[in-house]
């Protein structure tokens, strides 16, 4: 920097960013690929200027100084170009002459990142890596007395209810009198959270719908996707695979006015409605596409002009009262298809989850819960929000489910989790202990694009970058030079390659505790871990 | 693992004929406990099939306490066995003071209550003596029902047979159960020994039940108040007879469709799918996920079979007209009634209950994709 140039407060050098790029001038053939696909214009191509001290050889002649040029990449410092850690740089290289690393010392980049006084958004997940999920273990091992079963050849049933289900006398009541009975869902325990059509890319989203079309029809394997606000397709909600759609209402409403129009044409029931009050990753904050990716089809499908931010409201503006929204919200709902699809909300995890759930046990169109916990992800939200907004799902479920235990109605709610399941990698562990501790079944998102479409995001604060349609992976832009990048056929394989190892793997974790026939929700006796209070907390055994 | 035996005979039986049997099967127990069940009474009790038998171990002040609280309630002892104790007593087995077994004469007041009044007064007694015996530690209470008899101790069965002197004349009945334990609690309780009680259902279980605390939790949470205890896993299996045909007003036959539901083309091809499917759905928490065969007496003097969904426990039935057995083992069977026809022996599977009525004459079988008997 030269001497004479002022040093503005937000001035950075590269080491006080975050990821700081190491180039390798003896590999780089200056070929241009990793400026053309940084997605944040973090490189640049640089002049540098080198002086080399050349002595002479004989006893004649005198030292000289040459000043050379020569070019290659340079990184940029300001706070709106900053590496984002993508390593997408690394992977167009051909000579592999570049790579982020992580800084060794405290970034001094997030002091910064509010110029003009905006705050930052960003897409992904909490920045906070680990979680309680996985220090929990599965204890209870069936030995000599029931012998463990044999993962690979018993008959599993591996489903879960979804719907209101009736107190057993009830039913019985229900069926010999011809009265109605509310409309269960029988659905494989992994369900494919709320992603929006806007928020996901065309080619991620049309993977993801065939993935599970796929597993369905050809695997037999019931599993649920869920659109989130951001409408449906419309051939989509004309065809027979609506049945597998779990179709969301948030508070900005986008895209229902074509899905209330094309009811009349739809040829099946959709497998239920979730009304979202809440969000894991933003709770109490509204739904937030930025206007960078809506474009026409997002605008069409939602039913909103080209290019604005699409900022939903925190709650449902139609409320005067919670409990009687909620009501009135499940109830038209339900009546809207005839009484035969299950409705039922999703709020963020929150110490209030308590009194949400006693509303809806006295609520009989209330389908379920889902919750979601302060790990779920976003496409967009605020920093803040994010990283410390929220409650852990563990012992939100755990308190809801005891409470269902306590009124006897822990068969007639279901509850769903959602938020840090497979956090860092251990999905079917994560999701069994969720279930053992009385969720009937769960959500995953942020997984699934990463398992699935290879999104590189981390809890690190490794891209991240989903808000500004920008995703050098194509998963969550609207951008066709982007998304291109995704071919659909690719990403439903590996959906379907991620639900037949976690089929595998849940099978290895409930065989050896002498489940098959019935998911083990709520076998809390299966589980412990080696935090006292954790254990107490849970009501699991403490074990070291 | 434990072994059980079941008989039931058209004329009384002693219960040491069970007790041989378990003796034979003793490779699988380990004789650290014994349950017998005795329903149908002969003898004496014959001629009082209506008259409420309280059966369990006492101490000497436990007796004083349990006179003093019947003769509140007006209840009048009508029979007792009075067991005479040999000075010794056997290895394993604790010394206790007084094993009873009591017939009683309503009180007066009761006269022209219901069937239906009378099972919840006697249910409630056991339970309310029960907790007092447990508060001080001085009472054991295992059934208080009419023409029903239990005895339960801890210690190889045929030993504790033998020590009880159980072969005597006046203690038979035509419809036995018997356990054989196979210790896995490690500290003994008797309300952790099989057979389990509740209004006139009983049943007994080999192995172990996977998924006891979700079941146990659900049962809880019926607000029944003999949906208690569980100090074994098995205790549900009984819990959930109830429920099913007290609750739910169905036959035994349904029994199954609770515990094991049908799955897949199997559900979707039965004759009653619709009932089936929402039974199932109601019913999930009490579906059982281990290994277990149970056997079971119901009022009307019928013994049934079951297995669970995965049929991993030994179980046979046998016999001949008049005289069937339930047993774990062949060999039991072969100890009791050697001279039946064993081309008829049955070994109930995943999908079968085998029942003997009370004729006694022949093993019916239910599959749980036959259609169900209509619902009355
Ligand atoms: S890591 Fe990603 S953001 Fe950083 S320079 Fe490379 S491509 Fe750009
Ligand atoms: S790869 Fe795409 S989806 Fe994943 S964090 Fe980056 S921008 Fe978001």
């Amino acid at each position: 920097m030269p001497s004479n140039r002022p040093i503005t407060p937000s001035t950075l050098s590269i080491k006080d960013l975050p990821w700081q790029i190491h180039w390798n001038k003896d590999k780089c053939t200056l070929c241009g690929s990793c400026t053309a696909v940084c997605p944040v214009n973090a490189i640049e191509l640089g002049v540098f200027r080198k002086r080399t001290v050349e002595t002479a050889l004989g006893i004649e002649g005198s030292a000289s100084s040459v000043f050379k040029v020569y070019h290659g990449i340079r990184q940029r410092t300001d706070a709106a170009y900053a590496c984002v850690g993508c390593a997408m740089c690394t992977q167009v290289c051909p000579n592999d002459a570049i790579m982020p690393y992580r800084s060794d010392e405290a970034p001094k980049l997030p002091y910064h990142i509010n110029q003009g006084g905006q705050p930052r958004r960003r897409g992904g997940r909490r920045n906070v890596p680990g979680g309680i999920l996985d220090q929990i273990k599965f204890l209870r091992i069936s030995m000599l007395t029931d012998p463990a079963l044999d993962a690979g050849r018993h008959e599993f049933e591996v489903r879960t209810l979804l719907g209101r289900v009736l107190p057993p006398e009830e039913s019985l009541k229900h069926f010999n009198e011809n009265g109605w009975v509310p409309p269960v869902r029988e659905i494989y325990p992994l369900i494919i959270g709320s992603m929006s059509f806007g928020a996901l890319s065309p080619p991620m989203w049309e993977g993801l719908q065939m993935g599970v079309a796929y597993l369905n029809e050809e695997l037999k394997m019931p599993v649920r996707m869920c659109t989130g606000e951001g409408g449906c397709p419309p051939r989509l909600l004309r065809s027979r695979f609506l049945q597998y759609v779990i179709l969301q209402i948030a508070s900005g409403y986008f895209g229902w006015d074509e899905i209330i129009h094309a009811i009349p044409e739809m040829k099946v029931d959709p497998c239920a409605i979730e009304i979202k009050y809440g969000q894991g990753a933003k709770p109490g904050d509204g739904g937030l596409l930025m206007w960078n990716k809506v474009n026409q089809l997002i605008a069409a499908i939602r039913g909103v002009p080209v290019g604005v931010s699409l900022p939903s409201p925190p709650t449902h503006q139609t409320q005067y009262s919670i409990e009687e929204s909620v009501a009135k919200m499940i109830q038209s709902m339900s009546m809207a298809w005839g009484f035969r699809v299950p409705v039922y909300p999703k709020i963020s995890a929150t110490s209030t989850a308590l009194a949400v759930l006693n509303n809806l046990t006295r609520n009989g169109f209330a389908a379920g819960l889902a919750i979601d916990g302060e790990d779920g992800g976003t496409g967009a939200a605020y920093d803040v929000s994010m990283n410390s907004m929220g409650h852990p799902i563990a012992s939100n479920i755990r308190d809801c489910y005891l409470n269902l235990a306590a009124l006897g109605k822990q068969n007639e709610i279901p509850l769903f989790a959602g938020g840090g399941a497979g956090k860092t990698g251990n999905l079917a562990a994560n999701a069994a202990a969720l279930i053992m501790l009385g969720a009937s079944g769960v959500q995953i998102g942020k997984y699934i694009m990463q398992a699935a479409a290879g999104c590189l995001g981390s809890e690190t604060d490794r891209c991240n970058i989903c808000n500004v349609g920008l995703c050098p992976k194509g998963i969550t832009s609207q951008d066709p030079r982007l998304y291109r990048r995704l071919n659909p056929e690719d990403v439903a394989q590996r959906v379907v390659d991620v639900y037949l190892s976690f089929d595998t793997e849940l099978k290895k974790i409930i065989a050896p505790l002498g489940r098959s026939t019935s998911l083990p929700i709520g076998m809390s006796d299966a589980l412990g871990i080696n935090d006292f209070n954790a254990a107490e907390r849970l009501k699991i055994q403490y074990v070291i | 693992m434990c072994r059980l035996f079941a008989i039931t005979s058209e004329t009384p039986v002693s219960p040491i004929l069970a007790l041989g049997a378990l003796d034979v099967m003793r490779e699988g127990h380990d004789g650290s406990g014994v349950g017998l069940f005795l329903r149908d009474l002969g003898g004496p009790f014959d001629d009082m099939k209506d008259a409420p038998i309280l059966s369990g171990i006492f101490t000497k002040d436990g007796i004083k306490r349990l006179d003093s609280y019947m003769m509140n309630l007006g209840f009048m002892t009508k029979y007792k066995i009075s067991f005479k104790l040999p000075k010794t007593t056997p290895e394993g087995v604790p010394r206790r003071d007084v094993y009873l077994i009591r017939a009683y004469e309503y009180p007066e007041e009761w006269e022209g209550r219901s069937f239906e009044e009378l099972g919840r007064e006697l249910m409630s007694i056991r339970l309310q003596l029960r907790e007092m015996g447990q508060a001080q530690q001085d009472m054991i209470v295992f059934s208080f029902w009419p023409d029903v008899i239990m005895v339960k101790e801890i210690g190889d069965p045929l030993t504790v047979g033998k020590y009880l002197n159980l072969d005597r004349e006046d203690l038979t009945a035509r419809v036995i159960m018997a356990q054989g334990r196979q210790n896995t609690n490690y500290a003994i309780n008797l309300y952790a020994c099989h057979p389990f009680f509740l209004q006139g259902l009983s049943t007994m279980t080999n192995g172990e039940n996977t998924a006891f605390v979700p079941i146990k939790e659900f049962l809880m949470s019926r607000g029944f108040p003999g949906y208690m205890g569980f100090q074994s896993d098995s205790e549900v299996f009984t819990h959930i007879l109830h429920y099913t045909l007290a609750s739910l007003g169905f036959g035994i036959e349904a029994y199954k469709h609770i515990i094991t539901p049908l799955q897949g083309a199997d559900l979707e091809d039965h004759p009653n799918a619709p009932l089936l499917k929402q039974l199932k759905q109601s019913c999930r928490r009490m579906i059982i996920d281990g290994p277990n065969c149970v056997i079971g007496s119901l009022p009307d003097h019928s013994l049934f079979m079951v297995q669970d969904r995965k049929k991993l426990r030994p179980g046979v039935v046998g016999g001949r007209p008049g005289q069937y057995a339930f047993s774990s083992e062949i060999c039991g069977l072969d100890a009791v009634i050697p001279d039946r026809d064993k081309r008829n022996d049955f070994q109930p599977m995943h999908l079968d209950t085998a029942i003997v009525g009370p004729d006694r004459q022949e093993i019916r079988i239910c599959r749980q994709t036959d259609p169900l008997p209509r619902q009355h």
